[in-house]
């Protein structure tokens, strides 16, 4: 039977999409890549993901899952005439434990509005990737996504008990699940930042907390970014942790002014965001052993938010700052790359000197905490060659590299960066990553194309060709 | 890749340019939380603009399709933190899309906009309700008898039996002097809301003066596609308004206000009315941004009451404006404001959509009919004629006959006490 006949017979004529127009709007996420799939269905049930699965297989046509399509590693974007699985009409939540904090959610739940629910029972799930409130718990889970909190909480892997999974045959599997420590091996791990290469997550047993007796949110500002730089280390390594603690530069402010009238100091040079959580005494005292940090350190100003308003107006701006971004220039190339804490002065220094050297305006704006950078390159793609934006950004990944830092902090791979993994991993590693992934996947038909190198499926969009070129040339 | 006969598709690059394709309208588009689907989301609609303006695709039927699925809400432009200026992306668009629905829009159009035409018509619709025709159709169950699309035009037919506006006595020693857009709709379906916003204006000191010759703001043309008749409406009214040289230029439907507001852009590049345009436009003020403006004394009057106050899109998205209608209310002795869940979701109204888009209409109607019912308010409380027309349908559909008012008849009711 036509796949398309039989993709219909079980998800609903509505629900499967193959005019081209259609399949155009698939064609993308929120980063740069570009590719369209070859046809779109939309199941409401596991049994359908599982139906899906097995249709797709026995035509020989392999999947790629997508929740709201937030990312920025091209990770959803189809190639290899791959057909899309979407996990939107999969967004109930199912259950919330109270008493033993979890949560049994469909993959399709958006970020924030699982944390709407939970608030009432005072409770959270902690990674808060800043495009929740359209990001899904699925592609949370895909791209081990992390977030301001991420710093004390860590990323969506520390908050994943189990997760129910459709098998690239169709078989439908439990790993994990409510209890804790469950015997065997544990593949959740495994499955969280797989990026949809071992199947497709069906449901989630997330992890609860309680919500914390009170939050302490303040702007330290200082004069340029060094500076800041130089405090977040030395609150680090003085053994506080923050919530999060986030760095804004000048650029970044006047466009989150502009953006959401913010009222963001723009006579700084950059200025850290820091939240402190916990009971009311000991926040007291971290934000005092901060403050005077940041004073060391050459701050000259202090701003507090005193009420929960000024709070999630902050937030707002920082968790909604990259796109706000495009009010400065139409395009950004938004980097994801880690650092070790202690290099940040210097590769700060020398990601700018990247920058002012091929001459783009850039925009930090960054988890300083845990050494997460995102350099923005702002331009506009109807003048300047996207070609010389892939280039600066793939130098700006090296000096990360070069630093002993990592390709991505949150945003994964995708068809982003799979041919720069051979700047971190030897074949060893790589090898052994094929293994596991075709222990699950022994045929490639999951998302093909992404996080693994030397694949053919994404080989003909053209930024990946480009980027292939940057990887391989600058590897000496 | 250019498709031919897709050339003559054409929308500003700057506008288009802002999308970067985030992601973060999805959530707030009524469609796209509907459907889940991608291609009713306004990222999707804007990649398709994109896409025939550049000549990846023709203006084809499913285009046309998803583009005309989009409410016009405009909820995403509020949250887009580009920029987006979606609103006049989509009526752009539209201006330039050939829909099957077009002449019937354009029909619309030509009735509302001749005060003449729309007396003629109202006065049948006035008399299919005084005569008791409609009554008696209800009330022994005939009503179902009718094909769903004329029960459904039936449904929303606007209540003409109510009072025309009637000007209040002008106070003695005025502190401002204002305007007020009578419109084609509201002034047929809804004269004795504005009869209430001239009274309580009047009652706060300030004048109502008459301008005559105002016509139609345009906003339903644009919507419906026909940008140059909505161009040559506004200059009408722009001419009108300008005569009358008051202090402020009040607007009692969201629809109109918001769409006023946008004058500047409209006629930017008509030289001899690009100014005159900007200037009629920062004087446009919604009726609840008017009165929230106003030293105002406390309380406003007295209402026993428990109601709920329903967003009209026009009003929170495209104007901003969510406070005022609530302080407002807020200020009245006596009468308690409850929130429904997702008051600023879009009912289904959006102008002509609830006749040209049942399905999704009839999905968003039932989801605001829930969110009204669990807050158990006595009464609905809104701030556009569309959104009150579509809301009454909705509730009276589901047997419940809750009272839908504007804010400015609760504010006329408690103060009259």
């Amino acid at each position: 039977m036509d796949l398309l006949v039989r993709l219909a017979s079980i998800c609903g004529r509505e629900n499967v999409l193959s005019d081209p127009e259609d399949l155009l709007v698939f064609e993308y996420d929120a980063g740069f890549d570009r590719s369209a799939p070859s046809a779109v269905v939309v199941p409401a049930t596991a049994d359908e993901v599982s139906a899906v699965v097995r249709a797709a297989r026995d035509a020989g046509v392999p999947i790629v899952p997508r929740g709201a399509g937030t990312g920025l590693a091209g990770g959803t974007v189809a190639c290899g005439g791959a057909i899309v699985v979407s996990t939107s009409r999969l967004r109930n939540i199912l259950e919330i434990d109270t008493v033993g904090r979890s949560a049994l959610v469909e993959p399709g739940v958006v970020n924030a509005d699982l944390g709407a629910a939970l608030r009432p029972h005072g409770l959270f799930f902690a990674p808060d990737p800043s495009s929740q409130r359209a990001s899904t718990i699925g592609g949370n889970i895909g791209n081990n996504a992390g977030g301001p909190h991420a710093l004390r909480y860590g990323s969506v892997v520390d908050h994943v008990l189990g997760v129910e999974m459709v098998l690239p045959d169709g078989t439908i599997a439990a790993f994990g699940g409510r209890a804790p420590d469950l015997p065997g091996y544990d593949l959740v791990p495994l499955i969280v930042g797989s990026e949809g290469t071992l199947g497709i997550v069906t449901k989630a047993w997330l992890r609860l907390l309680p919500l914390p007796e009170h939050v302490h949110t303040f702007l330290a500002l200082f004069p340029d970014v060094g500076t800041g730089a130089r405090a977040a280390s030395a609150i680090i390594g003085g053994g506080i942790v923050p919530a999060a603690m986030e760095m804004l530069d000048r650029t970044t402010m006047r466009a989150l002014n502009a953006a959401f009238d913010a009222h963001l100091p723009e006579e700084a040079g950059s200025l850290l965001l820091v939240e402190v959580e916990g009971l009311v005494e000991e926040c007291r005292d971290q934000v005092t052993r901060i403050e005077t940090l940041c004073r060391a350190e050459g701050a000259f100003g202090i701003r507090t938010a005193t009420t929960a308003e000024e709070r999630d107006a902050l937030w707002k701006a920082r968790k909604l700052g990259y796109p706000a971004l495009a009010r400065i220039k139409p395009n950004n190339y938004l980097n994801d790359a880690v650092v070790p804490r202690t290099k940040l002065p210097e590769v700060l220094g020398r990601v700018n000197g990247i920058a002012d050297r091929y001459g783009y305006t850039i925009a930090n704006m960054f988890h300083i905490g845990d050494g997460n950078l995102h350099p923005v390159l702002l331009f506009d793609a109807r003048t300047e060659p996207i070609e010389r934006v892939l280039r600066a950004a793939a130098e700006i990944l090296r000096v990360a590299v070069d630093a002993g830092g990592m390709l991505s902090g949150e945003h994964g791979i995708g068809v982003e960066k799979e041919d720069f993994m051979t700047w971190v991993f030897a074949p060893e590693d790589l090898d052994a990553m094929r293994r596991a992934r075709g222990a699950l996947d022994p045929d490639g038909v999951m998302n093909p194309g992404k996080v693994l190198p030397g694949q053919k499926a994404c080989g003909d969009i053209p930024t990946s060709r480009i980027k292939r070129g940057l990887a391989e040339g600058m590897w000496v | 890749m250019t498709v031919p006969g897709a050339s003559r598709f054409e929308l500003p690059s700057d506008a288009l340019q802002q999308c970067i394709r985030c992601g973060m309208c999805l959530e707030a588009c009524p469609t796209y939380t509907l459907t889940g689907l991608e291609t009713e989301s306004p990222r999707g609609r804007i990649h398709l603009m994109d896409a025939m303006t550049h000549g990846r695709i023709g203006a084809t039927a499913r285009v046309s399709l998803h583009l005309d699925r989009c409410l016009g809400c405009r909820a995403c432009e509020a949250v887009c933190p580009s920029g987006v200026p979606y609103g006049e992306l989509i009526e752009l668009t539209r201006a330039q899309l050939v829909r099957p629905s077009r002449r019937r829009d354009l029909l619309l159009g030509a009735i509302v906009a001749r005060p003449r035409v729309l007396d003629v018509a109202a006065r049948v619709g006035s008399l299919y309700e005084r005569s008791g025709v409609r009554a008696l159709l209800h009330a022994t169950g005939a009503i179902r008898l009718l094909p769903p699309g004329l029960r459904r035009l039936e449904s929303l037919y606007p209540p003409l039996a109510r009072p025309r506006y009637r000007a209040p006595t002008p106070p003695s020693a005025p502190v401002a002097r204002v305007a007020l857009l009578l419109g084609c709709v509201m002034r047929v379906a809804y004269g004795d809301v504005h009869t209430s916003a001239a009274h309580v204006l009047a009652r706060l000191g300030v004048e109502v003066v008459d301008v005559p010759d105002q016509g139609c703001c345009g906003a339903l043309h644009a919507h419906a596609g026909d940008r140059e008749a909505a161009r040559g409406l506004a200059r009408k009214a722009i001419a009108a308004f300008e005569r009358a040289g008051v202090d402020a230029l009040v607007v009692d439907a969201a629809g109109c206000g918001a769409y006023m507001k946008g004058y500047g852009r409209l006629l930017a590049d008509d030289p001899a009315w690009a100014e005159r345009a900007r200037a009629l436009a920062a004087r446009v003020r919604d009726v609840t941004e008017y009165i929230a403006s106003l030293e105002v004394p406390a309380p406003l009057g007295r209402l026993e009451a428990r109601v709920t106050y329903q967003d009209p899109c026009h009003l929170a998205h495209a104007q901003g404006i969510r406070r005022q209608p609530r302080e407002l209310l807020r200020r009245i002795d006596g009468l308690e404001l409850v929130e429904m869940p997702d008051a600023d979701m879009c009912c289904g109204s959006a102008g002509t959509y609830n006749v040209v888009q049942p399905e999704y209409a009839d999905r968003l109607q039932r989801a605001k009919v829930d969110a009204i019912l669990s807050t158990g308010a006595s009464a609905v409380v809104s701030a556009n004629p569309g959104c009150m027309l579509q809301v009454a349908a909705g509730l009276r559909a589901r047997g419940s006959d809750l009272p839908v008012l504007h804010v400015v008849e609760v504010l006329d009711r408690a103060m009259r006490s």
